[in-house]
């Protein structure tokens, strides 16, 4: 098994302040999850209990929690989490072919990761930014009109810039684990 | 990111009393906001008292800018009057397909939200606020972040706010990619930690909401419309738009149009004319082949069902509904209605919450029967097979989800069913299938 992992000093004090917005604890809980996301990387089993430890919640209930929201990442994410808008405005206006490039420029499809760990290609649904589609989101940043000439540019960008930083906290380890756990 | 502030004149059908980022300033820093005469309501607010402050917002006859449009006075009088703390939920969780409205307030125009924010819970007597927003919103959540720390740094929020003993926390809370956590309930179950589930009503938040206790859920368009409403009084804010839909409505305009953007109305404007004036007309001049209206889950429209009034009732006539005001213009020979179609059950199908058997299931028919046609594999039966399936979702779930996915679909299949075939057979004929010829 791995070593313990605990909360950084940071993460604890913004923990503690969350916990006084809300008259009970389990109310911290997906502010928590974000923090802990935000720290470990992704949400993997030892990352569910430590929140469900901090808050002295059940780890049935956190796994609950975390299990029902998209964001909340129970699988590794790579470096740079490219999110296309395939909803009816962004599907009206191109989106299909933004995702095309988005796969022949990562070779990976929607749902997968570079093995290297810089890309992960999703679709998202409808980013509400419709007066201004086809968008997408990557990390958190949006990108509005997006055009395949531009998508294509900017992936090249990133691509570089992913060599440079390598993959996000932990990947090489982590993608280890994220396999176990499905075999 | 954020959009830079522009200066430009907005069309003369316009009439802005909500928007305003045409003036071109930077509204999310707190002195700007306060040098145009922001929080000049909250005083006022306090000189008036709660139950004229109540008494304005009713007479203003606004009705919730969420979609369902249910009056915000009459919502506010429901509380019980006990003892219990109360809570005001803002719901910023947008995500409604087509719809671009809250973001404009949440990322260039925050503090006319938190003024609304102070009103309301003052006049509900509520001690502390939450603000829903939607987790996809980074740069909203961001500026609402930063807005919110100006206030409390300028005391404007926290203990006996400028003086006046009253006290109210404001803690932004964010979503995770949830589009049922819309629902009020199901985003009451989200700001306590669990999954969002839509509860059962009654008994109403009003009664027992977040952490059990009375509540107010109001979206972000209504609580920045009540600063305004303060300002020029209710009457004259209700005379704005049509009887029993006060005021003004922000209104998209999206899709296959020349001039897409966000505009506002006064209620009751014609949607032919924000279409054809606001938005510009049709891309190349093309025929409308559909619209919908306000949000994907809106039963869509013929071309020739836009001579229509904007305001809560006026969509009645053609069977839809105004929801959220922001229109998605599909256009003739751009549009492939069947891949539209496939696109709005998977949507409903990802975020039906899965409890009610009705819903779980049903969307899994709806996206099954849609991809089968998507595939080439479709038949014309498999249209009534739709039809079937819609009947058997609506009314018999929880919350609104099971109307939402199964309208739309229904409205798809009943008035554009020639469409629906041609493009059966079309897909057959491309995936090399035989098509069965039409009936």
């Amino acid at each position: 098994m791995s070593e313990p992992i605990a909360f950084s000093a940071a993460t604890e004090a913004k923990i503690a302040e969350l916990l006084g917005r809300y008259p009970r604890k389990q109310g911290a809980l997906i502010p928590t999850l974000y923090l802990a996301q935000d720290e470990f990387g992704w949400l993997k089993p030892e990352v569910l209990q430590l929140v469900a430890d901090r808050l002295e919640l059940t780890l049935s209930a956190v796994l609950a929690t975390a299990m029902f929201y998209t964001m909340l990442h129970k699988k590794p994410v790579g470096r740079f989490h490219v999110q296309i808008c395939t909803n009816i405005s962004c599907y009206l206006l191109g989106s299909d072919a933004l995702m095309e490039i988005a796969q022949q420029a990562l070779g990976i499809a929607p749902g997968e990761s570079t093995p290297d760990g810089v890309f992960t290609l999703e679709s998202v649904q409808c980013l509400c930014a419709c007066d201004r589609a086809p968008t997408l989101q990557i990390n958190k940043e949006d990108h509005f009109k997006v055009t395949p000439s531009e998508l294509k540019a900017l992936l090249e960008t990133l691509k570089t810039e992913g060599v440079k930083l390598g993959p996000p906290v932990g990947w090489l380890a982590e993608q280890h684990h994220a396999h176990a756990a499905h075999a | 990111m954020s959009t830079k502030p522009t200066a430009y004149t907005p069309h003369p059908m316009e009439k802005r009393v909500l928007l305003r980022d045409h003036l071109g300033v930077d509204f999310t820093r707190l002195e700007n906001y306060i040098a145009h005469g922001g929080f000049k309501m909250w005083t006022k607010a306090q000189e008036m008292g709660r139950d004229a402050v109540l008494a304005e917002v009713k007479a203003s006859g606004l009705r919730g800018r969420g979609g369902a449009g249910f009056p915000t006075g009459m919502k506010w009088s429901f509380l019980p009057k006990d003892e219990r703390p109360r809570y005001l939920v803002v719901n910023a969780d947008e995500g409604e397909p087509g719809t671009f409205k809250d973001r404009y307030f949440l990322e260039l125009d925050p503090f006319r939200q938190l003024e609304g924010i102070l009103i309301a819970a003052y006049t509900i007597n509520a001690h502390v606020s939450y603000i829903y927003i939607r987790g996809e919103y980074w740069n909203s959540k961001a500026v609402t972040e930063d807005a919110i720390a100006q206030l409390y740094k300028a005391g404007w929020l926290g203990k006996n706010i400028q003086g006046s003993g009253f006290d109210l926390d404001v803690y932004m809370q964010t979503g995770a990619g949830a589009y049922i956590c819309g629902e009020e309930t199901a985003l009451i179950e989200s700001i306590e930690g669990k999954p969002g589930m839509p509860r059962l009503k009654p008994p109403f938040p009003a009664n027992i909401g977040v952490f059990g206790m009375p509540t107010i859920v109001n979206n972000t368009e209504t609580l920045s419309a009540v600063p305004v409403i303060l300002e020029m009084g209710g009457e004259a804010w209700a005379a704005l738009g049509t009887p029993k839909n006060g005021g003004t409505k922000l209104v998209g305009v999206a899709g296959h149009v020349k001039t897409p953007g966000l505009f506002e109305v006064p209620m009751g404007a014609s949607m032919r004319d924000v279409i054809y004036t606001l938005g510009g007309g049709i891309t190349d001049d093309r025929e409308i082949l559909a619209i919908i209206p306000g949000g994907s889950s809106c039963p869509f429209l013929k071309g020739d069902e836009i001579d229509v009034a904007m305001d809560f009732d006026g969509l009645k006539p053609v069977g839809s509904m105004l929801g959220t005001a922001c229109i998605t213009v599909m256009a003739e020979g751009l549009t492939d209605l069947l891949g539209v179609m496939q696109r709005v059950t998977a949507f409903y199908q990802h975020e039906s919450c899965g409890q009610c058997t009705p819903c779980r299931q049903g969307t899994g028919w709806l996206k099954a029967i849609a991809d089968k046609m998507d595939a080439g594999l479709g038949e014309d039966e498999h249209i009534d097979l739709l039809i079937s399936a819609c009947t058997q979702i609506e009314g018999n779930t929880i919350c609104a989800h099971g109307e939402a996915a199964a309208w739309p679909i229904r409205s798809i299949a009943t008035k554009f069913r020639p469409q629906l075939e041609a493009a059966i057979r079309q897909r057959a004929t491309a995936h090399g299938y035989v098509a069965k010829p039409a009936a």
